[in-house]
C-alpha cells in the first residue's frame, strides 16, 4: 500500500492505495464520492469521467497513484458554491437531459470540459465530443439540446413536430 | 394550460437534482458494515461436463472466507420460470432446472461455476484464478435449426430434445389460413432475422445480501425493476425464506429495459452466502460479466407470408418463427415469443385470418428474455417489412396499402385474441405526413444524388399492447403471477402526502409524474406529495415496472387509492362544515358546501383526521390512509406512425439517418416532457438495432460481442435530433386516466421504418434486386446487398 495525496473538489485528500487501485476506486471507495460511476471495464462508456487538472479523463482508466498531486474535480464539485445547480446542470434538468441518471455525472463532466474548450459548439461538435459517453435512456436528443442551451444557444425549435 | 405540477404539465423532474449532483443512491453505492465481496468463476466454454472442481488452493488464499459450488446449493431450489406455455398439442413446455450454480454441466459461456467470497473484491478475483476446474468440453449448439436437427447435442440431457415448445396460434385457424393462401390473388413471402441484442442498461447489475441474526431477516439490495417479484421468486422458490423474513430493496436503478425484471442467480447466491457467513456479501458485475449473464433480447428467425386480394387487402398471415431461449428459461422468457408476440400479429390491420407458429429452442447461449418491447418489436418488424414488400410487388403505394387495411372501428376483435379498445390510425398517419414533408422529398433526393448519396424514405405503423395485464387472462395463458399494481396513499397530519407504489422507477420519473396525478386530484402543490418505491418493507405488494405498465396499471391503483382518500376526507369535511356529505365539493385543495361560501381547507381536514377532537368517531375511523390494488380489464393499445429518411453512401454502404419523425397516440399524457424523452430513448434503441447492434456468437458458442469494444452501442454522433408528436389522442377506455403507455413505442416502430427507408433508397437508385437486408444494416451488409446480383 502506498500513500497518495491529491486535491479533490478543492479539498486536500489522502489515502492508502495499492498500485493497481484505479482513480475511480479511490474516489468511490476511498473517499466515498459515489457520484462517479463505473459502467464498463473497457474505458468506453464514460460514466466515470472526472476532471484532472481541468481535463476530462476516464477515471476507470488511470491509476490513483498516477494522479498524485493533481487537482481532481468530480460531479460532487460541480454545483454552485451555494449548493444550487450550475448553469450546465440546470440545463440538463430543464431539457430533461437525464432519465436513470447513471451516465449523467460523466455526461455533465464531459460537457463541462467541452464548453470550457469551445463555449459555443455546434450540434455536430457536441455530438462528436460526447461520443465517448454512452447513454441508453435519452437517445442523446435532450442531452445535446441541454448542452447547446447551456452554451446560450436557442434550442426552442429542436424536435418540434412541424418543420 | 395545465397547472404546473398537475396532469398535462411538463413538470421538471424532482429526481434530477440528486442525479445531477452525484447524490443518487445506486446499489453499488451501498456498503454495509463488515461487508465481504463475491466473485463468480464462470464457464469459458459454451457446453461442457464438469468432472471436478478443486477449490483447496483457492480457499487457502489470503482473505478468502468461503467458496461455494453447486453442492452448497443442494438444499435450495433452482431459479424459477414465471410463465408456462402450452404447445400446439396441449402439452406443457419442456422446463429444465436452472440451478443457482452449474450442476454437472456448464451450458453457456458465463454460466457460474463457483462463488468466491473474500474480504476484498481483489482477493476474491485472485482466488478464482486458483480454482481448478476439470471440464470436458462438449459440442455446442448455437444455431436454432441445427439445435433441432436429429442427433444434435442436447443442452439438457434430461429433456427429450432442444425444443422447449412448438406453439400454434390460433391453432384452430390453421386450416382456414392455409385455405386463404391457396385462394389468394397474391402472396408475399419474406424470411428475416430479428437480431439478438443486449439490453445494456448503463448500470451493471449489483446484489448485496445481508442477514440480521437478531431478527432472522434477510435483506437483498439489488438492481431490479420489481423488488416484490424478486422477493416472491427468490423467497418462495429458491431459498425458502418466507416474505416476512425477507426484504428486497431496489434503490436508484440505472436503467433496466427489461433486463432487470428477472431473478438472477447472483441475487440468490449473495443472499444465501450472507446467511451462511453472517456477513453482508456484495457482488458488482463487470460490464463483461453483464454481456454474458444479463438476459439477452429478440433473436428470432422468421418466415412470414402475407396473402392479399387483387386490391391489396390483406386476407391472411402465416408465420413460422424460431425463438432462441438460450441455455435456461429466464423468468418470463416463454411468454415473449408467444403471448407478447402472436397476439400483436394483426398490427393495425383488418387481417381476418392469422396463424403464428413459434418453435422455442434451447441453445448454448445466454438466456433470452424480454427486452424493451418484448415480442411486440418482433411482430411489428415482420408485419411492417412484409407490407412494404407486398406493396412494392403489387405496385401500390406503401402508405396507401396500409390505409386500405387499417382497422377503423373500435372496439376491434382481432383474430389473435386481443380486443383493441380504441385508436385512430388514419389520424396518426395524417399527423406523420404533416411532419415529414413528402412533397419536398424528390428535391431532397436530387440534392443527395448530386452528392453521390442515395436518399430513401421509409414508413412503419405499429401497435403494441401495454399495461400488462388482466390477471385472470394471463393466468389462463400460463402466467404464474398476477399482474395487478398497488398504491398506498398516506396523508400526513398536516396535509402532506406520502405515496407508496408497487411499481418502480429506473429512469421513468415516477417520483414526478405520480405526484402530478395526486396533486391534480386533490388540488394541492405537487411539492407536498412524496413518492416512495423500491422497498418491499414499505410498499404494498406490486408487480413492478415493465411493458409500459406503470401509469396505466400503477397509476390506476394510485387514482383508486386517492379517490378513497377524497371520499373519506369529504365525510370529515361534511362533519366540520355541518353539511351533508353529498353537498361537499373539492376544488383546488379546499372543500366547500355547494352553493355556499362555507369551506374548509385540505390541511384542516387532514389535521382533524389525526387529531380527532371534533370528528364523527362513532361512524368514521380516524386517520387518512388508503391502499388500492388495480387489476386492468384489458391491455392498452398505443399506436403510431413513424417516418425515417436516410442517405446511403453507395461507395461504402454506410447509412445515415437524416430525419426521423414519430406520431404517437399514447392516449392522455401526464407529463409531455417525460413522454417525449421515453420516445427519444426508444427510437435510439430501435435505430441501434436496425443499424448498429447485434450480439454475436461463433459456432462454438463463444460470445464475440463481450464488451463495448465489440458491441456497437449507439453513440451521440450516430443519431439525429428526432421530431416527436403525441397530439393524436384516443384515450384508453378502461383505465381512469385514459393513458396507454409510451416506454416501448420508439423501440417497436423504428426498426422497420429504418429498414424500409434503406430498401426504398436502394430501389429508387435502381438496385431493385434488394428486397431485404437483415439487421443490423452495417455498411458491409448494405454494400454487399447492393453488389449482390
Amino acid at each position: 500500500m502506498t500513500k497518495v495525496t491529491m486535491t479533490v473538489n478543492g479539498r486536500p485528500v489522502s489515502g492508502e492505495v495499492e498500485g493497481r487501485t484505479l482513480l475511480v476506486q479511490f474516489l468511490r471507495e476511498g473517499l466515498g464520492l459515489t457520484g462517479t460511476h463505473v459502467g464498463c471495464d473497457t474505458a468506453q462508456c464514460g460514466a466515470c469521467v472526472v476532471h484532472v487538472n481541468g481535463a476530462a479523463m476516464k477515471s476507470c482508466n488511470v491509476l490513483a497513484l498516477d494522479v498524485a498531486g493533481a487537482e481532481v474535480r468530480t460531479i460532487e464539485g460541480m454545483a454552485n458554491p451555494d449548493g444550487s445547480l450550475s448553469g450546465l446542470q440546470q440545463a440538463f434538468q430543464d431539457h430533461h437531459g437525464l432519465q436513470c441518471g447513471f451516465c449523467t455525472p460523466g455526461m455533465v463532466m464531459s460537457a463541462a470540459a467541452l464548453l470550457a474548450e469551445n463555449p459555443r459548439p455546434t450540434e455536430a461538435e457536441v455530438r462528436h465530443y460526447l461520443e465517448g459517453n454512452l447513454c441508453r435512456c435519452t437517445g442523446y436528443h435532450n442531452i445535446v439540446k441541454a448542452v447547446l442551451a447551456a452554451s446560450g444557444q436557442d434550442v426552442s425549435g429542436v424536435g418540434i413536430a412541424a418543420e | 394550460m395545465p397547472k404546473d405540477g398537475g396532469i398535462g404539465a411538463s413538470t421538471k423532474r424532482r429526481e434530477d437534482v440528486r442525479f445531477l449532483t452525484g447524490s443518487g443512491r445506486y446499489t453499488d453505492d451501498i456498503n454495509l458494515r463488515g461487508q465481504a465481496y463475491a466473485h463468480f468463476l464462470r464457464s469459458q466454454v459454451a457446453h461442457g461436463r464438469i468432472n471436478r472442481i478443486d477449490t483447496a488452493a483457492a480457499a487457502a488464499m489470503p482473505g478468502v472466507l468461503r467458496i461455494f459450488t453447486a453442492a452448497d446449493f443442494a438444499g435450495v431450489g433452482g431459479l424459477p420460470c414465471g410463465w408456462q406455455v402450452t404447445d400446439r398439442h396441449g402439452k406443457p413446455m419442456q422446463e429444465p432446472k436452472h440451478p443457482v450454480l452449474a450442476e454437472g454441466k456448464v451450458r453457456h459461456v458465463g454460466d457460474p461455476i463457483a462463488m468466491i467470497v473474500a474480504e476484498t473484491p481483489e482477493q476474491a478475483r485472485d482466488a478464482a484464478e486458483a480454482i481448478v476446474v476439470d471440464i470436458d468440453e462438449l459440442p455446442a449448439v448455437v444455431d436454432m435449426k441445427a439445435a433441432l436437427a436429429e442427433g444434435a447435442p442436447k443442452v439438457h440431457d434430461e429433456l427429450a430434445s432442444n425444443l422447449c415448445y412448438d406453439w400454434g396460434f390460433v391453432e384452430d385457424n390453421r386450416e382456414a389460413v392455409n385455405a386463404a393462401f391457396a385462394g389468394a390473388h397474391h402472396v408475399t413471402t419474406l424470411e428475416l432475422v430479428n437480431n439478438r441484442l443486449v439490453a445494456n442498461a448503463m448500470e451493471p447489475r449489483v446484489a448485496v445480501g445481508d442477514y440480521d441474526f437478531a431478527t432472522d431477516t434477510s435483506t437483498l439490495y439489488t438492481t431490479s425493476q420489481n423488488p416484490h417479484v424478486i422477493r416472491l421468486l427468490m423467497g418462495a422458490f429458491v431459498l425458502g425464506i418466507p416474505e416476512h423474513k425477507l426484504r428486497v430493496v431496489a434503490p436508484d436503478v440505472g436503467g433496466g429495459f427489461g433486463s432487470k425484471i428477472f431473478h438472477y442467480a447472483e441475487e440468490a447466491a449473495c443472499t444465501f452466502a450472507a446467511r451462511q457467513l453472517r456477513r453482508p456479501v456484495k457482488w458488482t458485475a463487470a460490464r463483461s460479466e453483464s454481456f454474458m449473464t444479463d438476459a439477452h433480447g429478440r433473436d428470432h428467425v422468421t418466415k412470414i407470408e402475407l396473402a392479399l386480394d387483387k386490391d391489396g387487402h390483406f386476407l391472411a398471415i402465416r408465420t413460422e418463427t424460431y425463438a432462441n431461449m438460450g441455455a435456461y428459461l429466464s423468468t418470463f422468457a416463454p411468454s415473449v415469443p408467444t403471448w407478447l408476440h402472436g397476439t400483436l400479429m394483426a398490427g393495425n390491420y383488418k387481417t381476418p385470418l392469422i396463424y403464428v407458429n413459434v418453435k422455442a429452442v434451447f441453445t448454448n447461449t445466454v438466456p433470452v428474455d424480454a427486452y424493451r418491447g418484448a415480442g411486440r418489436p418482433e411482430a411489428t418488424f415482420q408485419l411492417e417489412r412484409i407490407i412494404d414488400k407486398a406493396a412494392r410487388e403489387m405496385g401500390i403505394d406503401p402508405i396507401e396499402i396500409r390505409r386500405r387495411n387499417f382497422v377503423t372501428e373500435f372496439p376491434y376483435q382481432t383474430p389473435v385474441a386481443v380486443v383493441y379498445d380504441t385508436g385512430n390510425y388514419h389520424a396518426t398517419m395524417d399527423k406523420l405526413l404533416e411532419m415529414v414533408d413528402l412533397a419536398g422529398f424528390e428535391a431532397r433526393r436530387a440534392e443527395s444524388a448530386a452528392r453521390g448519396k442515395l436518399r430513401g424514405f421509409g414508413i412503419a405503423h405499429y401497435i403494441e399492447a401495454c399495461g400488462i395485464a388482466p390477471s385472470n387472462l394471463v393466468g389462463q395463458l400460463g402466467a404464474r403471477a398476477g399482474l395487478y399494481e398497488s398504491a398506498t396513499v398516506r396523508v400526513n397530519a398536516t396535509g402532506s402526502i406520502t405515496v407508496m407504489t408497487g411499481s418502480h422507477s429506473h429512469g421513468q420519473g415516477h417520483e414526478t409524474t405520480f405526484a402530478q396525478v395526486v396533486a391534480e386530484m386533490i388540488g394541492i402543490d405537487a411539492k407536498n406529495v412524496e413518492i416512495v418505491h423500491g422497498d418491499t418493507a414499505n410498499t404494498p405488494m406490486g408487480m413492478g415496472t415493465y411493458g409500459s405498465r406503470s401509469l396505466a396499471v400503477g397509476g390506476s391503483a394510485l387514482v383508486r387509492a386517492t379517490n378513497k382518500i377524497v371520499n373519506k376526507a369529504k365525510k370529515i369535511a361534511a362533519h366540520l362544515l355541518e353539511a351533508a356529505e353529498g353537498d361537499i365539493e373539492l376544488k383546488d385543495g379546499r372543500f366547500t358546501v355547494a352553493g355556499t361560501d362555507k369551506g374548509v381547507d385540505w390541511g384542516s381536514v387532514c389535521l382533524a383526521a389525526y387529531v380527532p377532537h371534533n370528528y364523527p368517531l362513532e361512524n368514521l375511523e380516524p386517520g387518512l390512509e388508503e391502499t388500492a390494488f388495480y387489476d386492468p380489464s384489458n391491455f392498452t393499445y398505443p399506436a403510431g406512425a413513424y417516418g425515417c429518411e436516410v442517405e446511403v453512401d453507395p461507395e461504402t454502404g454506410k447509412v445515415e439517418i437524416v430525419a426521423f419523425a414519430a406520431a404517437d397516440d399514447f392516449g392522455n399524457v401526464v407529463n409531455p416532457m417525460i413522454v417525449e424523452g421515453q420516445v427519444h430513448g426508444g427510437l435510439a434503441q430501435g435505430i441501434g438495432q436496425a443499424l448498429l447492434e447485434t450480439c454475436a456468437y461463433d459456432e462454438n458458442g463463444q460470445l464475440l460481442t463481450g464488451s463495448y469494444m465489440d458491441y456497437a452501442m449507439p453513440r451521440a454522433d450516430d443519431l439525429p435530433f428526432y421530431r416527436v408528436d403525441h397530439s393524436c389522442i384516443t384515450p384508453c377506455t378502461h383505465n381512469p386516466l385514459g393513458v396507454k403507455g409510451c416506454g416501448e413505442a420508439g423501440a417497436i416502430g423504428s426498426p422497420p421504418a429504418v429498414v424500409n427507408a434503406v430498401i426504398d433508397a436502394l430501389h429508387r437508385a435502381g438496385h431493385t434486386h434488394v428486397t431485404h437486408i437483415d439487421m443490423p444494416l452495417t455498411p458491409a451488409r448494405v454494400w454487399a446487398a447492393i453488389h449482390r446480383h
